[in-house]
């Protein structure tokens, strides 16, 4: 069996081969990390599962050297250990590979599965024995290629396997693998979960973070839930259903702890404020389609790469659509780019602000009238009256809390950030408000502010797509509820189905057939 | 454990225009060379006689040593725009050496005050992390300024002493060939064959993939820098040696030929592919290219040569454009 314990092991579980304990890491005051531990046993897959923000990620650079730690410690096969670098941790035995193969591409495929380690014939590389090494090494992994070739003309999926490859090397104790089959064709899944198996059963440890319910479970033995910032489960795999797994990632009480004011009925005859048919985009979005009327709160849910942000950026045309149409108020939306989606009234309040959105240096002031510019001004010479004019409407509306409208965004808090972006949409007189995560990374108190506005803007005859991958932000916030998966509608909850429980056995669903079955690394 | 097997190959999927196009990229300077030496030789009488390839040769091989330093900034996805400035401070601070001290100091002092002052590009640009289009634009101007204390603002001018053993290392047509062509053997064994080569070509092709893959970034691009400075200085040096003395003026605008020879060899400007061959092409273009101008001596005369050189490197970076765009389509 590929997940047998290490052989001439002590009987019973074999000894960690890295336990990680009290991890705690901050960026810029923000909590990334509270006390997160981490165990790992050789020839054990370990899931490291969470929704965005997580932590996952932070916790996986910890572990491979990238970032340092504020607090807790790592110990390697019993030993505390500290690493300044990646480098430090790749020689400690702790390899890992990325969802986007971090090698060369126009280097040959021998060169950079030696790189930095090449075999040496008095003083010059012996390219000979690096080509023949190369192509021996890549045949243990599946791959039948020309090694002397660019990189780049391999398949994603070979190349994908020529990092792991490389990663593992001779003696990596631990592999950790952050969602390696993001962009890998299925049979290419196939030929990975075969070699992860290997590696487990030569002893190896290895980290396997994915948002793929059905690889998880047909790969992993271990599993650990992070959900902000902190551990909140640990164990077997095999014991936790797949919608208690759902129910610890999306988290907190899943109670309807707050209800919807009285909802407004939408208006039969009118056409919806946005209608979306058919939309499309490669690899992401297959075919979605909805209405969202004038009043009303449509919640978009689904978890990690469903497809529920790429949904909304594709409505505004921030993200090219490869199929579908768009309609405001009955009129398709023809040109489809964000400007023009901005003048039929369609905006999108971005997942990302501060990449996406907030410029930080900048003024409250000059962050609210960005976007409205072209309508404050006259013959291109903006009036500062005006400017003045709309800035405090929206800070008193949206309750903005700031020392002044020239205090610098980067100095407010994430709910009033998050505000600060709203009144840039709002003082365009949008129809239809796209919100993608509009309360993440925001504290408890702020966060029922800005739902609680959000209401009041739906109460005032906006329409409003709801993003978000809050179970009870969804629930509490939505009229009705659509939910994806892997790019597809699979569900969509009126009425009395918007309820936690519906949500979460919708979003537990199982369409796709679990991958890798059938190639228990066994075919030999 | 036999897996599936992943052929996974996208040559199947290139076409042959794509292979071909992907060919003249890294051969396309060689073919044009090739292509107008014949031409040259058949239509242009005395083109191909012992002393005009001499000439095309020996005149220029020193200053094609910048074009080799530079091939390996270019391949991190640096620039060096100092190397035409340290090519003139290498000249006199040889000439200047050798006057007072003799040949070892005239050679030695270029090669140190070249390392130097490479190195402090090197570390501006890797460790501090600024600009190398800045820090080498500022080299430029400093060596410049430097030269100018040398020579008392150029009004003296230092001469290597006749009879000098230093003087042999520039006479002749053979000498300076070959111990240009040396250098660039040893340049490509440096980039193919070594540990520093493999990591300069990876930093161009994905600087962040190096760094987590553990390669030595910072140091490796500190030291394309301290190369480039050193030959540049070396060239210089030599060049005075075939001169016999130190010109404070010579090597304005050498960076930018350096830097069309190599994009024109199908160095990537950006990084990352190139080779010290393409190089050897992209030089010897450019200078059958003046040479052919200059003998046609038609009423342009030499004054068409920079033109034909623009045109010469527009056409190569467009190219590249071309097929890099074509690439990414695939």
């Amino acid at each position: 069996m590929a997940q047998a314990e290490r052989p001439g092991g002590p009987a019973g579980r074999p000894a960690p081969v890295l336990v990680a304990t009290g991890i705690d890491k901050g960026f810029a005051g923000v909590h990334a990390l509270r006390g997160v531990g981490l165990t790992l046993r050789p020839g054990r897959v370990h899931a490291l599962v969470g929704e965005n923000g997580a932590g996952k990620s932070t916790l996986i650079k910890v572990l491979t050297g990238v970032h340092r730690p504020d607090a807790g410690k790592l110990e390697l096969g019993g030993s505390e250990r500290e690493f300044r670098t990646p480098l430090e941790a790749q020689r400690a035995g702790i390899a890992s590979i990325h969802q986007e193969v971090n090698l060369v591409p126009m280097m040959s495929v021998a060169r950079n599965l030696h790189l930095g380690r090449e075999p040496r014939r008095r003083g010059l590389l012996d390219l000979r024995r690096m080509n023949r090494e190369a192509a021996e090494v890549l045949r243990r992994y599946g791959v039948d290629a020309d090694v002397t070739r660019p990189l780049r003309e391999l398949g994603l999926g070979a190349q994908q396997m020529v990092a792991l490859a490389r990663a593992a090397g001779v003696d990596a104790e631990v592999v950790v693998m952050d969602e390696p089959t993001s962009s890998l064709e299925p049979h290419e899944v196939d030929t990975l979960f075969a070699v992860v198996r290997d590696l487990t059963a030569r002893g190896t440890a290895v980290v396997y973070v994915s948002h793929r319910m059905d690889e998880l479970y047909a790969l992993c033995q271990d599993v650990t839930v992070l959900r902000d910032g902190r551990g909140v489960h640990t164990g077997p795999l095999a014991d936790l259903p797949r919608r208690e797994l759902v129910g610890l990632m999306l988290g907190r009480t899943l109670v309807a702890a707050r209800e919807r004011p009285a909802r407004h009925t939408p208006d039969a005859d009118a056409p919806p404020a946005l209608r979306a048919r058919g939309l499309t985009v490669r690899h992401r979005v297959h075919g979605v389609g909805f209405d969202v009327h004038r009043g009303e709160v449509l919640g978009l849910g689904g978890l990690l790469g469903s497809g529920r942000s790429e949904t909304a950026k594709a409505v505004v045309g921030a993200l090219g659509a490869d199929a579908g149409r768009v309609e405001v108020d009955g009129r398709e939306l023809t040109r489809r780019s964000p400007a023009a989606a901005i003048r039929a009234g369609v905006v999108l309040l971005p997942e990302d602000r501060k990449a996406e959105g907030l410029l930080p240096g900048r003024s409250v002031r000059e962050n609210i009238v960005l976007a409205a510019l072209p309508r404050l001004s006259r013959a291109g010479i903006v009036s500062r009256a005006r400017q003045d004019e709309v800035v405090e409407r929206f800070v008193a509306r949206l309750r903005i809390k700031a020392a002044s409208p020239e205090q610098k965004v980067a100095d407010l808090s994430g709910g009033n950030q998050q505000k600060v972006l709203l009144a840039r949409w709002l003082c365009l007189a949008p129809k239809v408000l796209l919100l993608d995560e509009p309360t993440r990374g925001i504290d408890v108190g702020a966060r029922a502010e800005v739902q609680a506005l959000i209401d009041e803007l739906a109460a005032d005859g906006l329409g409003v797509l709801l993003v978000s991958s809050d179970a009870e932000e969804l629930i509490a916030g939505s009229d009705r509820v659509l939910v994806l998966k892997d790019g597809t509608p699979v569900d969509e909850l009126t009425g009395e189905r918007v309820h936690a429980d519906a949500l979460l056995a919708a979003l537990a669903h199982e369409t796709r057939p679990p991958a890798g079955d059938g190639t228990n690394g066994a075919q030999r | 454990m036999s897996p599936t097997v992943l052929t996974a190959d996208r040559r199947s999927a290139e076409s042959p225009a794509e292979r071909l196009a992907a060919r003249i990229q890294r051969h396309g300077a060689l073919t044009v060379l090739a292509l107008l030496v014949l031409l040259a030789s058949a239509f242009s009488p005395g083109f191909a006689s012992t002393d005009n390839l001499g000439a095309i040769l020996g005149n220029n091989a020193f200053v094609w040593l910048l074009a080799l330093g530079l091939t390996f900034v270019v391949l991190t996805g640096g620039i060096d725009l100092s190397v035409g400035s340290m090519y003139a401070l290498g000249g006199v601070l040889a000439a200047w050496a050798a006057e007072r001290y003799g040949t070892w100091a005239a050679l030695l002092l270029p090669l140190a005050v070249g390392a130097a002052w490479g190195c402090v590009h090197g570390l501006l640009v890797a460790r501090a992390r600024t600009a190398p289009f800045i820090v080498t634009l500022a080299g430029l101007l400093g060596a410049r300024g430097l030269l100018q204390l040398v020579t008392d603002e150029g009004a003296t001018t230092h001469l290597v002493p006749p009879g000098s053993a230093f003087r042999a290392l520039g006479e002749g047509t053979w000498t300076p060939v070959l111990v240009s062509a040396a250098l660039f053997g040893l340049g490509a064994l440096l980039l193919t064959r070594t540990r520093f080569g493999a990591t300069t070509t990876a930093i161009g092709g994905n600087e962040h993939a190096a760094t987590l893959m553990g390669l030595p970034v910072a140091r490796t691009k500190t030291l394309v820098y301290v190369l480039s400075a050193t030959l540049a200085c070396a060239a210089g040096a030599l060049g005075a040696a075939r001169l016999g003395s130190g010109v404070t003026t010579v090597g304005v605008g050498y960076e930018l030929t350096a830097i069309a020879s190599v994009v024109i060899g199908g160095t990537l400007l950006t990084g990352g592919s190139g080779s010290v061959g393409g190089t050897v092409a992209g030089v010897l273009l450019l200078s059958v290219v003046h040479n052919l101008i200059d003998r046609s001596a038609s009423q342009y005369g030499s004054a068409v040569t920079d033109t034909v050189n623009g045109a010469f490197l527009a056409a190569v970076v467009l190219a590249q454009a071309l097929l890099d765009r074509g690439r990414r389509d695939e």
